[in-house]
This record gives structure tokens, C-alpha cells and sequence, in this order.
């Protein structure tokens, strides 16, 4: 009896604690008229990898939705660090493909495995650099090597990845000592799930729109929370 | 004492050097332009393999500019090999075969320094190559000229007597010209130094337009403008975020281009009015005649240097354009440092207005006792 009490006691705390974590729900939106998208004149007038993309290549700094969703946006709870939960996470995966990076802006935590992939049938070269400590590297991939693996150990935002074969090659990853991230999709909406009950400050940041972030106080309690952000260009 | 012997083999060979290195000064800028400094990730390998065996298939992208880049430095670096040696074995002037010796550790450095910036991955030592770069460009050309024999053949140190009965002895200045042009040609070394910070940026055009800056004479520079000048930029091929250090920068590139303008205005203005009266019988008239033209091309390759200047903002940092800025900023400094090397070269040898009295039997004991003892040079 004793030690199904002790059961019964240690389940109903723990169904207390999984209630006390919700989700933080919310739709960034671009207020203004962003400039227009460039033609990647070199992407298209590569001897190689000129064959490998249909259409016309542009660049995609505001991929803005319907009702002016903002693609893109990292969007984090703010001042939390220490909670890294990546080496246990799963992989986050970075192709290139068509001589570009896709995704082209994503996040992930310290300690989780970032995988490159080369799908192109061409070199391409990995190259990291790093603003805020963690080790630049700059390293050749072969078409039909093997994949490339990353790790960071320092929080950081945007960190930059290119190619120095293909100069107009970029990725951005921002890199988190926490869980509690998302990137916003094509619509502008994000989910950051799991976030334990409390007042937390969110913040958004896009690369052109917000580089340093827009933030809004939230307070998780049972349900869902909701955070919607609108960037301006100015 | 006899003057040595011209070497017109030797000659030529270091004037093959100095266009060689021309020609690598363009291969290399134009790896900057094209943002493939690191296309080749190892070094002195390249993808593994030495560096004179890389398969064709590796030749893409920004990798056959960079590998055409070590190809061809690593001819300039034979070449001055060769040089160096020819001058150490042939040359009698001591110092020239020093020169030579210089040049053979400045390019040892200069493949050092390019080498260290691609294994340590660190882009501010393409600051430290590339002015090392327009230097080294400046000693071969400099090794050209005194190999010449339009050198050889420049007036003697000591002035010649005149056959005016008195041994008055006229002498002529160049005036603070000289100096004026040591100091204009310094100049432009700050503004190519200035020019190399700029391109390692890594950001692409800081103002993109010309003459105005963001459409004002004076950009402004607060976070909020910035923030905005960002947020409007499409960059393909520079992805770094200006800031307002690199839009100062610019600015200051563009006040110092006004500044060599005017002074390299002022240096040909002053060499028109060298006076014709008081030429030496001696070639001094060609040398006189030499430094005019000489203030004539350098006028003229500052023009191109502010249009070229303006034309890579208007074609958004064309890559074509950009490399040519760079290929005339060089032929710049080395017109100003040979003008310079030339007219210091006599420094009591004028043009100009100035007489000094002395007595014709001192003045020829003074030549006398200079030839015997052999200190006349060249």
C-alpha cells in the first residue's frame, strides 16, 4: 500500500508538471513595402550550375505570405540559457541543392548536430564563420561525398555559412542554448512548444526586417499562449 | 672610375618580373572582386593535391580564380628567384643586389601571408597581402629602372663646370617638388591601403551611389540609418550587414581621392614651370623633360583611377571594374615612387634659378679628388 501511494503521489506530479507546459503560438507580419527581389545573375550564368535550377534564381531576403506573413523569422524565448537539450535532439539537415543552401535560414541548439548534404553534382565548399566564438571552418565537399557534420557550443545569431566556390551561396543559422525556438513558415506562423508555465520575453528576429529582434512579453500558464510580432521596413 | 656596363638581358628580364607581377596583381584582385579567397580551403595543397596538379575538374567557380591566383604567384615567385640570382651573380652595384634580395623575401612573404590567411582562416591578413602586393609591385619595377640604361645614362652627380671664365657654377632646383610628390605618392599607398580594408569588408558597396552618398553630400550614420540602408540592400554576392565604420570608410576613400587629385594636379602644374634656361649640358635636359611627362601620365592614370572609381559603384562592384581600380591604383603609386626614386636620385642636381659662387680651382679639386677616389656612382 505504502509504495503504491508513493506511486500514485510521484504520477500526479508529474501530470502537474506535463499540464503546466503549453505552447507559445503566434503569426509575424510584414508592415511596408520591402525591396524587390534581385535575379542571381552569376547562379544563372554558371557554366555548371546554371543547368541545375529552372526558371530564374532570385534571392529571398522577405518571403512574405498571404496576409503579409513574414517567412523566415527565428522567433525564441529570451534570457534562458544552460537548457540545451542538442546533443540528445535530432539532427537538423542543410542541403545544397540547385547551387544554393536550403533551407537557407534555420535554427537548432548547441551541442545538435547540424548535417550538410551535397545534392548538387558539383564541389562546393562548407565554410563557417562565426561572430560569437565558435570555430570557423571551411571545409570541401565533393558531389557524392559524404555528409558533413557541425556542432556549436556558443549561442549565436545568424551565424553564416557560404560557399566560396558558388559566391552567392548563403545560409544563416542562429544557434540556441535552449528548446524553446521555431522559424516562422511561408505563412508567417511559428509554434514553440513545451514551454514550462511563466512570464517570458519573445523575441523575433529576421535577418533584414529585425536583425536585432522585436520583443513581447508573454505569460504561459495552462493553454497555449499566443505572440504575434509585426516588423516594419522602414 | 668606369660606369658598369648595362646587362640589356638582365634588363629585360626584370622588366618580364615587374609585368609579371602586374599581371598578378589582376589575378589576385580579381579573387577578391569575385569573393573566392577561400575557395581552396587547404594550402600549399590544394584539395590535396599539389598545387601544379590539380585536375581540371576543380576548376569552377570561384576555385579557378583562386587557383589561377597561386599558378601564377608561384611564377612571379620563380622569376624573382631567377632575378635575384642573376643580380647577385652579374650586377656590380652592391646595393641593387640587395634590392634583389628584398624582393626575394618580400615575395616569400607575400606567398606566406596568402598561405596563412586561407589555413587560418583569417581574412584581415588579405589586408596585410594585398598592400604587400602593390609594395612588391613598386621593388620589381624600381629593380627595372635601375637595371635600365636610361638610368645609367642620367646626369652625373657633381655639376659640370661652366665655360664662363669666373668657375661660377650655376646650379637649378627642383624646387619642394619632390618632396611634394614623396608625399602625394604616400598618400595614395594610405588610400590603396584604405581601398584593400574596404574590398575585405566582405560587404559589398557601403554606399551605393556616387557622387552622393545615400543621396546626401555627408550619408547619415546613426543605428537607424543603417538599420535602413540594410534593410533596403539586395547583396548576391557580399551577405555582410554595412555598418557605419565601413560607410566612414568609404567617405574617407572618397575626401583622399580628391586630396591625390589636387596634389597630383599640383605636381604636374609645377613641373610645367621648370624654367628652360637653365638646363645642364649634360642629358639634364631629357631628365627634365622625363619628370614632366612622367607628371603628365600620373595625372592621367589618377583620372581614370576617379572614373574607374565611380564606374565600380554604378555597376554595383562589377567584379571587371573593380579589379581595374585595383590595376590602376597600382600603376599610380609606382609612377609617383619612380618619380620619386628618379628625382631624389640628385639631390643637388636642380632646375631652376639659383647661382652660387665658388672658385673654379676648388671646384675642380673637388671633382678631382671624387673620381680618384671612385665615389662617383650610379
Amino acid at each position: 500500500m505504502k509504495i503504491s501511494s508513493v506511486i500514485a503521489v510521484i504520477a500526479g506530479i508529474a501530470a502537474v508538471q506535463v499540464a503546466s507546459a503549453a505552447n507559445i503560438t503566434g503569426t509575424v507580419t510584414l508592415n511596408g513595402t520591402p525591396p524587390p527581389e534581385k535575379e542571381i545573375t552569376p547562379l544563372k550564368e554558371d557554366a555548371t550550375c546554371g543547368k541545375l535550377t529552372e526558371g530564374t534564381p532570385t534571392t529571398h531576403f522577405f518571403v512574405v505570405g498571404a496576409n503579409k506573413g513574414l517567412a523566415d523569422v527565428v522567433v525564441m524565448l529570451k534570457g534562458i540559457s544552460g537548457k540545451s537539450t542538442g546533443a540528445s535532439a535530432p539532427p537538423v539537415e542543410l542541403n545544397q541543392k540547385g547551387c544554393q543552401y536550403v533551407p537557407s535560414i534555420l535554427a537548432l541548439q548547441t551541442g545538435q548536430k547540424l548535417i550538410v548534404k551535397n545534392s548538387d553534382p558539383v564541389l562546393h565548399n562548407v565554410h563557417s564563420l562565426s561572430a560569437a566564438g565558435n570555430p570557423d571552418k571551411n571545409i570541401a565537399q565533393m558531389a557524392g561525398s559524404p555528409d558533413l557534420t557541425f556542432t556549436f557550443d556558443k549561442p549565436e545569431n545568424f551565424l553564416k555559412f557560404k560557399c566560396d566556390v558558388h559566391g552567392w551561396m548563403f545560409a544563416w543559422i542562429t544557434v540556441v542554448d535552449h528548446p524553446y525556438f521555431a522559424v516562422t513558415d511561408k505563412d508567417g506562423k511559428f509554434t514553440i512548444k513545451n514551454v514550462p508555465a511563466g512570464k517570458y520575453t519573445v523575441v523575433a528576429m529576421h535577418r533584414k526586417a529585425a536583425p536585432t529582434g522585436v520583443e513581447k512579453e508573454v505569460e504561459v500558464k495552462d493553454a497555449d499562449a499566443t505572440a504575434d510580432f509585426t516588423l516594419e521596413v522602414k | 672610375m668606369n660606369a658598369p656596363s648595362h646587362n640589356p638581358w638582365l634588363h629585360r628580364f626584370a622588366v618580364l618580373t615587374a609585368a609579371a607581377t602586374f599581371l598578378l596583381l589582376g589575378v589576385g584582385g580579381l579573387v577578391t572582386s569575385k569573393g573566392a579567397g577561400m575557395a581552396v580551403p587547404d594550402w600549399p595543397t590544394s584539395y590535396g593535391y599539389n598545387m601544379f596538379a590539380l585536375p581540371f575538374k576543380f576548376w569552377q567557380g570561384g576555385v579557378l580564380y583562386e587557383h589561377s591566383h597561386r599558378l601564377v604567384a608561384s611564377g612571379v615567385g620563380l622569376l624573382t628567384t631567377i632575378l635575384v640570382v642573376w643580380l647577385w651573380v652579374k650586377e656590380p652595384r652592391r646595393w641593387v643586389k640587395w634590392l634583389g634580395v628584398i624582393a626575394f623575401f618580400a615575395v616569400v612573404l607575400q606567398g606566406v601571408l596568402g598561405g596563412l590567411r586561407v589555413v587560418w582562416l583569417k581574412d584581415e591578413i588579405g589586408i596585410f597581402h594585398a598592400t604587400l602586393a602593390q609594395l612588391f609591385f613598386v621593388l620589381t619595377c624600381a629593380l627595372a629602372l635601375f637595371t635600365s640604361r636610361w638610368w645609367r645614362t642620367l646626369p652625373s652627380p657633381l655639376p659640370p663646370l661652366l665655360s664662363d671664365g669666373r668657375g661660377e657654377q650655376q646650379s637649378f632646383s627642383l624646387g619642394n617638388l619632390p618632396g611634394f610628390v614623396l608625399a602625394t605618392t604616400l598618400l595614395i599607398l594610405c588610400q590603396l591601403i584604405l581601398g584593400a580594408t574596404m574590398r575585405h569588408q566582405h560587404a559589398g558597396l557601403a554606399i551605393p551611389d556616387f557622387p552622393l552618398a545615400y543621396g546626401k553630400l555627408w550619408p547619415a550614420m546613426d543605428a537607424d540609418s543603417v538599420a535602413r540602408y540594410n534593410q533596403q540592400r539586395v547583396e548576391i554576392v557580399a551577405a555582410n550587414p554595412i555598418t557605419a565604420f565601413q560607410i566612414s570608410l568609404q567617405m574617407a576613400h572618397r575626401l583622399m581621392a580628391v586630396g591625390i587629385l589636387i596634389g597630383v594636379g599640383a605636381v604636374v602644374w609645377g613641373a610645367r614651370r621648370w624654367s628652360p634656361r637653365f638646363s645642364v649640358s649634360d642629358g639634364g635636359d631629357s631628365l627634365k623633360a622625363g619628370l614632366q611627362r612622367l607628371a603628365f601620365v600620373w595625372f592621367g592614370l589618377i583620372l581614370a583611377q576617379v572614373a574607374l572609381g565611380a564606374w565600380t559603384i554604378w555597376s554595383n562592384k562589377a567584379a571587371d571594374v573593380a579589379t581595374a581600380h585595383v590595376l590602376v591604383g597600382a600603376l599610380s603609386l609606382v609612377t609617383g615612387a619612380l618619380w620619386c626614386i628618379i628625382s631624389f636620385r640628385r639631390p643637388v642636381t636642380q632646375f631652376g634659378c639659383k647661382s652660387v659662387s665658388t672658385s673654379a680651382r676648388d671646384l675642380r679639386e673637388t671633382v678631382f679628388k671624387a673620381r680618384a677616389a671612385g665615389s662617383v656612382s650610379k
